[in-house]
């Protein structure tokens, strides 16, 4: 049977676009679990207030847990030489200031890179926008890791989204469980598959138009 | 004014009914759950709670130690914050959604916004400016009802100050003048929310001389301090609880 790529896969996929000299803020969800990847000499920010922390704490070396060392998703953090400490009006200025790559999850991705993730609905009582409309809006380049479809199935790349808008023509680069897309002047670009798939399987779990690359390939980590 | 070194419980009292109230809340780090315990055991009402995340814990986490902001909700009647995180509740089962409840019953309204917004709404208080155009939020909930302008052929929305009548903020040390230094991330929301304040109330682990602290590492300063509180060591709240809280919390969620 074919397999979907699974979540640290996605992760591990995701990382391969940061190199050495990247600032990078992971988003919650499958988007931290890249932070177990991170290339060498990438430095990532949190929300809160800190860039270029250290490996988070594990149940092995659970006295360093510190409980003013917290990243945005509440995982402790280790310290690391050259980290720095700043307040969230400094934080937000530095996620708008377009100098971060930004992962995000998503709910919604539109053909015109729209995208949407905070919420499924205008009226649900819990409003959990947090920073993710910051992000997408002032990131130097975006990058969503979700899956293909929804759980019951639908489509996840649509023609124009029917969740809450996030940020509008934000993003840059789409990771599914299926697929690599880029998004163009010219729409969505379908650039790597996963093995086992074929270009004709991914379409046709693709509500929104999707051309694919000259050179598309098979994903590889 | 003078500061006042005092107990919680004393210097909440400047809290009146009405009064708008803000504070940093992100997990326990930064928070100032010292303050908190002193609000929520205190008898004003009808607050305005602006709350850089609004996260209540898992049940019994409030018992030791994690500042549960859901115990203010009895002395509120709005929450403005960018994330209301109520869920834990009804996904882990436990109880009922009182906070649900509680916004659809209209005894509590809320506001949803970014953290980005919110960080400049309270600066924008702290600069006495009339409010700001914001390029973030275009076209989504955050810009229902508000004025928007196109500026350069872009549009923004505007977006008002936030001035609080109390901030209620949590710092590593103080000395005796007010001046304040954080630890880690626990930095994050307090400074700005003490610039924003028109009163504030400090939570600390640690209170020395004039002097005993490096003017090139003081964040705030004294002059936004109004009110000095020394965490006791043996309190929930205290650094030396709320470490053991997290070696807790990392092998729970390991």
């Amino acid at each position: 049977m074919k397999q979907k790529l699974d979540e640290l896969v996605m992760a591990m996929r995701a990382v391969q676009e940061l190199k050495s000299g990247d600032y990078c803020n992971l988003g919650l969800g499958i988007p931290q679990m890249c932070a177990s990847y991170i290339p060498e000499g990438v430095y990532v920010q949190s929300e809160n207030g800190v860039i270029g922390y250290g490996p988070l704490v594990t149940v092995d070396d659970v006295d360093q847990a510190d409980p003013g060392l917290v990243d945005a998703g509440g995982k402790f953090y280790t310290p690391a030489p050259g980290m720095s400490f700043f307040d969230m009006l400094t934080s937000f200025a530095m996620i708008r200031s377009g100098r971060l790559i930004s992962i995000l999850g998503g709910l919604q991705v539109s053909e015109q890179g729209d995208l949407a993730i905070h919420s499924l609905s205008d009226n649900d009582k819990y409003q959990q926008i947090g920073g993710s409309m910051d992000l997408a809006w002032g990131a130097k380049r975006l990058i969503v890791i979700m899956t293909h479809q929804s759980k019951d199935g639908k489509p996840k790349l649509v023609r124009n989204l029917t969740y809450p808008l996030t940020a509008a023509r934000c993003v840059d680069l789409i990771i599914t469980d299926l697929a690599v897309i880029d998004v163009t002047a010219d729409g969505l670009v379908l650039k790597e598959i996963a093995p086992g798939w074929t270009v004709e399987e991914i379409k046709s779990m693709t509500e929104a138009d999707l051309s694919t690359a000259a050179d598309v390939k098979i994903m590889t980590l | 004014m003078p500061i006042k070194i005092c107990n919680a419980d004393e210097a909440i009292l400047v809290i009146k009914d009405n009064d708008c109230v803000a504070a940093h809340m992100w997990g326990f780090c930064g928070t100032p759950g010292h303050l908190f315990r002193a609000l929520a055991a205190s008898s004003v009402k009808n607050l305005t709670l602006y709350i850089e995340n609004f996260l209540p814990g898992p049940e019994g986490a409030v018992d030791l130690g994690f500042p549960d902001p859901t115990m203010l909700l009895p002395r509120l009647k709005k929450i403005v914050t960018p994330f209301l995180g109520a869920r834990v509740f009804s996904r882990s089962g436990i109880g009922t959604d009182f906070l649900g409840d509680l916004i659809l019953s209209g005894k509590l309204e809320t506001e949803a916004t970014t953290h980005g917004v919110f960080q400049e709404r309270l600066h924008a208080g702290a600069m006495g400016l009339g409010g700001f155009y914001s390029p973030v939020g275009i076209d989504t909930i955050v810009a229902d009802g508000k004025e928007t302008r196109l500026i350069d052929g872009r549009k923004y929305v505007f977006e008002t100050p936030i001035r609080p009548d109390v901030g209620l903020i949590k710092a590593a040390k103080a000395d005796k003048l007010g001046n304040l230094v954080y630890h880690g991330s626990a930095r994050a929301a307090n400074p700005v929310i003490a610039m924003a304040s028109k009163v504030n109330i400090v939570e600390v682990d640690e209170i020395v001389e004039p002097g005993e602290l490096d003017p090139e590492l003081i964040v705030t300063p004294g002059v936004y301090v109004d009110y000095l509180v020394k965490i006791p060591d043996d309190d929930l709240s205290s650094t030396r609880n709320l470490k053991e809280l997290a070696k807790i919390v990392v092998t729970i969620l390991k």
